[in-house]
């Protein structure tokens, strides 16, 4: 996973609740067996008209948002399906944090696997930082996660929270599967304990 | 044990799972059943690959296919769609190199993994049970705890049998009284849906409890838990009665004879116990429940059937004003027409959501001597080889093709157009599956999301109706 510590870039408003995964990459995009080549796919029900050409109305289609880094939007964010396909689409585009009020429990989750930072700030300070993304490419935010701070073009600093162990696995890049192998002991203590107490959990 | 602090459903089962806490609190959590399928899994099994590492436990493994199968004839000559057939091909490589337990196309268990599962025996009370897919929290019926997960936690399940888990919170949803005639599960979980809103179950594991919830059967329960992470709960569950050990008693692969018994006794001490605590309580009198449908693009946008499109112009706020507004604008609809007066063009009954025996029999009950309305498509999907077996042994298949419904073979089918089954731009579906989001059935498709009862009667209608109009003529 690539780490995640400094970001400065052009952010994108999209000011609407409820963004689901199947708006971010839609079902049908979801046959590839590589985890990379979603983000063309992104937003794709926005994105292209039926003929398959842009939408001049989204703003991923419009300079600067082409460069978005940053997507600033409203409550529950990436609610419904589970499909990691949603940051790896994101990811794929060039996105690597998303500031919200909330996000959807599994989104969130997914977005840490993979180096997509979810920041949640209160409503009224997403509506202030959709303020000044509208202010395109002159108006860059910076998303410090060593600091755990939102600079706004202004230079006003925003403060956030990150669980601890997300934060050190997101800052230095670090795989969690890796982590938990340094448990195998423990892992092994409790089949033994388990397959004692509950054999019908065994085959 | 007197003197211990009294805990939930989830509570117990959460702890007996923990096999370390982290100093920052986070658990490292057992898992007992991993169900997989094959658009969550190939870049897992690529990840392990690449790392070098092995499936750790294949006997606490089941894979199945079907997301991308086709239901008609076609599936057994070979799936057309070259991405489709390529992923479940490498589905089919990746269970043999790493020796994964494999339910193949052509297997009678063959079906959607959220009813395999409890249909087969293997998801079972006290379990964790994960699967790469949103709606795993159907098997929490069984009074497990089920959650989804995504790609990256699946792969970290393939190699540790574990997780890293923060515990969620308990909240409660309490349903009492009697259900009236006409209404089903898929009518309470939509109700509650409405009344909490899709993000009111965030972060919190949701216990369904009351007498209305234990006068469901098996599958309503599952209904009703399928559709938890609707309203943005982690999980939906169920405690296990009677009635589950007696649907786990007469499953293929559930435990039998003295397991069984051990097993019962162990399941009985799961329940809540009387002054656990639950972060949030939330109430409902069944008997104010109607026949359910969704109207907008999102599940919590639910009316009874009796309603008329809401009008913008009382919502709330500007936000939410604009919300509806488009939702009404994508849907084709206007403020104030009644919802029986909204022609359908397809009718869908399948779906982990209403895809079992119970489902069938429900729809069938309502087509029985009665006419599909012309120009309408009606589909119904069994969600198993064995449902669709069970159902054509009771000629419930004869019923519903007699009635114009087309009898399909198993798969997730139109719930989520990732496989010939889809909408076409504008057109407007009754279907008993769990998302009415844009372009979830197919780009440009409309969703109302009914139980099947209600899904029958649209179709008969040639419009959304109100089931309590259309009862069974005679017992079928």
């Amino acid at each position: 996973m690539q780490a995640f510590t400094v970001l400065t870039g052009i952010a994108a408003p999209m000011p609407q609740a409820n963004i689901d995964t199947d708006k971010i990459i839609p079902a049908r995009f979801l046959k590839s067996i590589e985890r990379s080549g979603f983000g063309k796919n992104l937003f794709a029900n926005y994105r292209y008209m039926p003929d398959g050409s842009e939408n001049p109305d989204f703003v991923l289609n419009q300079d600067p948002y082409r460069k978005a880094e940053v997507l600033i939007a409203f409550e529950n964010f990436g609610c419904g399906s589970s499909r990691e396909h949603a940051p790896w689409a994101l990811l794929d585009f060039g996105i690597r944090c998303v500031i919200a009020p909330d996000f959807a429990d599994i989104f969130h989750n997914n977005s840490f696997k993979n180096g997509v930072l979810p920041v949640k700030l209160p409503r009224a300070v997403c509506e202030q930082l959709m303020e000044d993304s509208r202010m395109g490419g002159n108006a860059k935010i910076t998303v410090d996660l060593e600091r755990e701070v939102v600079v706004r073009p202004n230079g006003e600093e925003i403060p956030f929270k990150i669980d601890p162990l997300r934060r050190h696995l997101m800052l230095n890049g670090l795989d969690d599967i890796g982590q938990t192998m340094q448990h195998v002991n423990a892992i092994d203590s409790y089949e033994a304990k388990q397959r004692a107490a509950q054999p019908w959990l065994n085959r | 044990m007197s003197g211990q602090k009294p805990r939930t459903l989830f509570d117990k089962i959460w702890d007996a799972h923990v096999v370390e806490t982290l100093p920052d609190g986070t658990a490292l959590l057992y898992i007992d059943l991993h169900l997989t399928h094959e658009v969550t899994t190939p870049q897992a099994y690529a990840g392990l690959r690449a790392a070098g590492r092995g499936v750790r436990r294949p006997d606490l493994t089941l894979a199945v296919v079907d997301h991308n199968i086709a239901t008609d004839a076609s599936r057994y000559t070979g799936i057309v769609d070259p991405e489709s057939r390529l992923q479940v091909e490498t589905l089919e490589k990746n269970v043999v190199e790493f020796g994964v337990p494999y339910i193949p196309l052509l297997s009678e268990r063959q079906g959607i993994v959220h009813v395999i599962g409890p249909e087969l025996g293997r998801s079972l009370p006290g379990m964790t049970i994960v699967c790469g897919d949103s709606h795993t929290a159907t098997h929490g019926a069984m009074g497990a705890l089920a959650f989804g997960i995504g790609t990256s936690e699946v792969e970290h399940v393939l190699a540790t049998q574990t997780l890293l888990q923060k515990p969620a919170k308990n909240m409660r949803v309490w349903v009492e009284g009697t259900l009236p005639v006409g209404c089903s599960a898929k009518d309470i979980t939509l109700a509650v849906i409405g009344k909490i809103g899709t993000a009111g179950g965030t972060g919190h594991v949701i216990e369904y409890a009351g007498d209305a919830i234990r006068a469901l059967d098996m599958a309503g329960r599952m209904t009703l838990c399928n559709m938890a992470i609707e309203g943005g709960a982690r999980a939906g569950m169920v405690a296990p009665d009677e009635k589950t050990f007696e649907y786990v008693a007469n499953t293929p692969d559930g435990p039998k004879g003295a397991a069984l018994e051990a097993a019962i006794a162990y399941w009985k001490t799961l329940p809540s116990d009387e002054g656990a605590h639950f972060d949030k309580e939330v109430r409902l009198r069944a008997e104010d429940i109607a026949p359910q449908v969704t109207w907008g693009t999102s599940p919590e946008d639910v009316l009874p059937i009796s309603a008329s499109v809401p009008d913008p112009a009382s919502a709330p706020n500007e936000t939410r004003r604009a919300q509806m507004q488009r939702m009404l604008d994508y849907m084709g609809i206007e403020a104030g027409q009644k919802l029986v007066d909204l022609k359908v063009d397809v009718v869908f009954i399948g779906s982990c959501t209403n895809s079992r025996i119970e489902d069938m029999r429900a729809a069938a009950a309502i087509a029985k001597g009665r006419q599909v309305a012309p120009g309408v498509r009606a589909l119904v999907v069994p969600g198993s080889g064995l449902v669709k077996k069970q159902a054509e042994a009771e000629g419930l298949d004869v019923v519903l093709r007699e009635a114009g419904f087309e009898w399909r073979e198993p798969s997730c089918s139109m719930c989520l157009g990732m496989n010939p089954d889809k909408l076409t731009p504008g057109q407007r579906c009754a279907s008993t599956s769990n998302r009415n989001f844009e372009g979830r059935q197919g780009p440009g498709g409309r969703t109302h999301l009914v139980s099947p009862a209600m899904a029958a009667a649209a179709a008969l209608a040639g419009h959304l109706a109100d089931v309590r109009e259309y009862q069974p003529k005679e017992s079928v």
